[in-house]
């Protein structure tokens, strides 16, 4: 068991500094810092300037371990653009996304997973069918669009509710329906396929032919067993509270997390980008590391297997 | 005396194709049938229908009487108490046969409290003499485990020891050994044989191996495309089958005593049951089929005490002696 987690963490470790490898090189490789935020007009001395001043113009492998042996130190950088630390202004905008994921995230999870239990009982009944257009239509059309023809119809023809903005709760009604409507679609994809696997099982037929009542074989036989897949699915939305939102952030102008990662990556506020990208990584690897837990927990057979490993 | 299951007629189609084509078998308390034919004859659907355990798109019709009550198309809340309580039933692979993520306590114990008035400590107490009695060592240790902790022999003897739980009076085996090694499936019949004997429980071994059901069984149906072709008690029938199928399978069989001889085969397969011939199921592969049997479907008729035959020589040699015996 310990051996198990052991691997697993030196594995989520490995994964952030790929992370953070992958941030670093393609940010210097698109493009100049200093031409970006002071302009082409700036004079060459004073772009100079700002390259000394933020150790552009040292060697690469030498920013590279410098970028390392800061992140080591706890030190992220300041922003490029207003010198401010890069990880206080992520910090900020860290309620904003949550306003808006938190919710989503439990919409997601009371829509799908019921939905996709029912349709599972109900393989090929009508609401079976109804479940599974709505999810395909769900998870194929891509969140701007969705978001966009939520603005269409509620902002601009019904006039409803607001197009875009922080001012109150009803700003947040659009963007949390968006993301949740995709991710309930997914989720209700998942959770069916895997219980009509469940429900296919050999198990099944012993537990009714024991005369186990069949909701009872649904709720103790077949949802513990069904569980584990749809663990996996749920550790992704998880590790997506933060950087989930990008699109429907920046197409309902919610000053969120996703929002400034994309305003930082079209400066090359190169401090900003890479403090998201390390907290995106550590919040995905660590939900990841949850989800193994989890496995361990719902699956005695690979508890004993990790005994082992 | 009162048959404790009678099936009269019973026919299961899936999807519009017939699978089972009239189904009609009786057992007596206590009794020990086997049933025998090759894969897709009906074995196992003829029960699992009978329960109810069929999925849903199947399309059953006929009659089966526990006790001369109709269970088919009964209540759920009945069925469930027919299934593990009066009829219980074990499978062809025990590995996937319990759930991978309950201890066996959890679910041997379900049965016990489903179908016996027992609570607490009680449950634990009964849980443990049923794996003592299917012979589970250290039973007291290996209730808090996990299927996959047992070998496939072990978790055989836990789905007995679940499927006794509830004091059935009829076992369902359904080829409770073809997934076990040779020396383990010798065990595992040796219990099977010991505990009907001890709880005068009747049996239902379902299986292909012609050998299992002579040495276990009372009486012996063997079926075909979805009927009964031939039954009849079971030292009766390897001594002198009458069907041309059950000559077949018999013939099949390499004779342990006397001179060596070539082993016979039935030439042709099993028909499509899409593609049903018609007439006698059989007639296609049948040495001895004339025009007659691709006419009619042959009943099944009785052609001396216990015995009952589907196939019109049959039929006719009968009529010969009742029409001998009536001038």
């Amino acid at each position: 068991m310990g051996r198990y987690f052991a691997i697993r963490i030196g594995r989520a470790a490995l994964t952030i500094v790929l992370v953070l490898t992958f941030a670093f090189v393609v940010l210097r490789l698109s493009g100049d810092p200093a031409l970006m935020i002071l302009g082409p007009e700036a004079p060459p001395e004073v772009l100079a300037a700002f390259r000394k001043a933020w150790g552009l113009d040292d060697p690469i492998w030498f920013q590279y371990l410098d970028y390392f042996g800061a992140i080591a130190k706890g030190e992220l950088g300041r922003s490029m653009r207003d010198g401010r630390p890069a990880i206080q202004l992520v910090l900020e905008r860290i309620p904003a996304t949550l306003a808006l994921t938190l919710p989503a995230f439990v919409f997601k999870v009371a829509l799908g997973i019921p939905a996709g239990i029912y349709a599972a009982l109900h393989r090929g009944s009508g609401i079976d069918r109804a479940v599974m257009m709505t999810a395909v239509a769900g998870f194929t059309v891509p969140s701007f669009v969705l978001a966009l023809l939520l603005v269409l119809v509620f902002a601009v023809q019904l006039g409803w509710l607001p197009s875009g903005g922080q001012d109150s709760w009803r700003h947040a009604i659009l963007p949390i329906v968006t993301l949740s409507l995709g991710g309930a679609a997914v989720l209700a994809r998942f959770t069916r396929s895997a219980m009509l696997e469940v429900l296919g099982q050999p198990y099944i037929r012993t537990a009714s032919a024991k005369g186990v009542p069949w909701h009872r074989v649904v709720i103790s036989h077949a949802l513990p067993n069904a569980a584990i897949p749809t663990v996996t699915i749920l550790g992704f939305m998880v590790g997506s509270l933060i950087a989930g939102a990008v699109v429907v952030e920046s197409v309902f102008s919610w000053p969120g997390v996703g929002r400034l990662l994309v305003v930082a990556v079209a400066n090359r506020d190169l401090a900003v980008v890479q403090c998201i990208l390390l907290l995106v990584a550590l919040t995905m690897v660590t939900s990841n590391l949850i989800v193994d837990f989890l496995y361990g927990f719902l699956d005695p057979r690979l508890r004993a297997k990790g005994a082992h490993a | 005396m009162a048959p404790l299951v009678s099936i009269e007629g019973l026919s299961v189609a899936f999807n519009g194709v017939p699978v089972l084509r009239g189904v009609d078998l009786a057992l007596g308390k206590g009794e020990a049938l086997g049933l025998v034919g090759e894969s897709g004859s009906g074995k196992s659907v003829t029960w699992l229908a009978a329960l109810g355990l069929l999925p849903r798109h199947a399309k059953i019709s006929g009659s089966v009487r526990l006790d001369g009550r109709e269970i088919l198309g009964a209540p759920a809340s009945e069925l469930d108490q027919v299934r593990g309580g009066r009829v219980a039933m074990i499978f062809q692979d025990p590995a996937s046969a319990l759930n991978p993520v309950l201890t066996i306590r959890k679910q041997l114990c379900e049965a016990l409290v489903l179908h016996r008035d027992l609570s607490g400590e009680a449950v634990k107490a009964e849980a443990l003499r049923l794996l003592n009695l299917v012979g589970i060592p250290d039973a007291t240790r290996r209730l808090s485990a996990y299927p996959h902790e047992f070998s496939g022999g072990q978790v055989q003897r836990i789905m007995i020891a679940m499927a006794l739980a509830g004091n059935p009076d009829l076992l369902i085996a359904d080829e409770p050994t073809t997934a076990l090694d040779a020396t383990i499936q010798a065990q595992i019949l040796e219990l099977l044989s010991t505990i009907r004997r001890e709880m005068s429980m009747a049996m239902v071994l379902i299986s292909h191996d012609l050998g299992v059901v002579a040495e276990n069984c009372d009486r012996v149906a063997v079926m075909y495309a979805g009927r009964i072709v031939e039954q009849a008690p079971a030292n009766q029938l390897f001594a002198d089958p009458v069907h041309p199928y059950a000559q077949g399978l018999i013939g099949a069989l390499p004779p342990l005593d006397g001179p060596r001889r070539r082993l016979t085969a039935i030439p042709g397969t099993v028909p499509d049951p899409a593609h049903m011939p018609d007439g006698c199921a059989f007639a296609p592969r049948c040495a001895l089929a004339a025009e007659p049997c691709r006419l009619a479907v042959p009943t099944l008729a009785p052609i001396a005490d216990d015995r009952t035959v589907a196939c019109i020589r049959a039929e006719a040699s009968r009529r010969a002696l009742l029409g001998i015996a009536a001038e």
